[in-house]
């Protein structure tokens, strides 16, 4: 009766540790300044672009919420079709969350059109204020994307004629990049999707 | 009956082995399954489920088997035509690998219509051939 008391105990006190929350903090990441002796992280700066509905977006768009950045295009014959399916899995868990967003860049902004963004977005079943999709000028989308710490190369013997890196990136409410993981794994977005609820919890205080 | 004994336990060790090293079952389409993942899994994705309207599913899917004749040519040359899958549409471009060479369009093949729950019989190499023969 003893082993057997024993037995229970242990395996509730498993339980417990297994199902205790994740205590994780996760780190701001990116570049750092040192002003008069204090560290300060750069933040994503000031953008404006144009969604799949012909509206303006920019870092107002996304104030009060924690959202999620990747750059694509829509005719990519690599990697941005399974990218694409972890940001379904991403966008379907927190639709319903007005917190959580994401945020697509196209990278080819001659051939995808806002009429393109509009029909990508219908067909991927899709649409605001979950997922924006978003086009703009050449050098403000490179050059966010290096803001980003993605990479975003024009690279003419790539696939597609873009290189890219598949990359979903994790913004908190100040501007600060939190997490990211590889967009192709959908192993590396199960954890990805954990930072989310780690980040939630962080600057809304729930889950 | 010793020698009966020996042949019994000799084909027992033979099952055996073959069933461990993967002989048998879902493991016979090895060089199709690496081809699969190089070609196409980025967009049909790793277990055949395409990617919403946009890019059809090849698990469970009843084009396969109605256009068994085509499927050789649509590997090497592409697809264009807007399309129906389970009775659903499909409209984009679906780019061809025209560095496949017949027997790696035969393995391929042979893993999309055996995946998945597919069940769509073998193709063999003759019959690859003279399908890529008649590609428009």
């Amino acid at each position: 009766m003893k082993h057997f008391i024993f037995t229970i105990f242990t395996l509730f006190a498993l339980i417990l540790a297994c199902t205790e929350p994740d205590k994780r903090v996760l780190p701001i990441l990116g570049e750092r300044d040192l002003v008069n002796g204090d560290t300060v992280y750069r933040s994503v700066p000031d953008f404006s672009f144009v969604d799949q509905d012909s509206q303006i977006v920019t870092n107002a768009s996304f104030k009060d919420k924690i959202y999620v950045v990747d750059f694509f295009f829509i005719h990519c014959p690599t990697i941005c079709p399974k990218v694409k399916a972890n940001g379904l899995r991403i966008y379907q868990k927190y639709k319903n969350d007005p917190r959580v967003a994401l945020l697509s860049h196209s990278i080819d902004v001659k051939n995808d059109t806002v009429a393109a963004l509009k029909r990508h977005a219908q067909k991927l079943g899709v649409g605001k204020p979950g997922w924006y999709l978003v086009t703009g000028d050449h050098d403000a989308i490179y050059g966010i994307a290096d803001d980003y710490f993605s990479v975003a190369v024009e690279n003419p013997d790539a696939p597609g004629g873009f290189d890219h890196s598949g990359r979903l990136i994790l913004v908190d409410r100040n501007r600060h990049v939190r997490s990211f993981c590889d967009g192709t794994d959908a192993a590396d977005v199960d954890r990805f999707m954990q930072d989310i609820d780690i980040l939630l919890a962080e600057q809304f205080g729930t889950r | 009956m010793n020698s009966f004994k020996t042949s019994l336990s000799l084909a027992l060790a033979l099952s055996v082995s073959l069933w461990f090293s993967g002989g048998c079952g879902q493991n016979t389409f090895r060089e199709g399954e690496r081809l699969y993942k190089t070609h196409c899994a980025n967009c049909h994705m790793d277990d055949g489920i395409g990617l919403s309207a946009l890019i059809p599913p090849l698990a469970g899917s009843d084009y396969l088997n109605k256009h068994r004749e085509q499927l050789p040519c649509i590997l090497r040359y592409g697809l264009s035509d807007t399309i129906f899958v389970n009775g659903k549409m499909y409209a984009e471009k679906m780019p061809g690998v025209p560095t496949l060479s017949e027997i790696h369009i035969t393995n391929l093949l042979n893993f999309i219509n055996n995946s998945w729950g597919n069940r769509n019989g073998v193709y063999r190499l003759e019959e690859v051939r003279a399908a890529l023969e008649k590609c428009q």
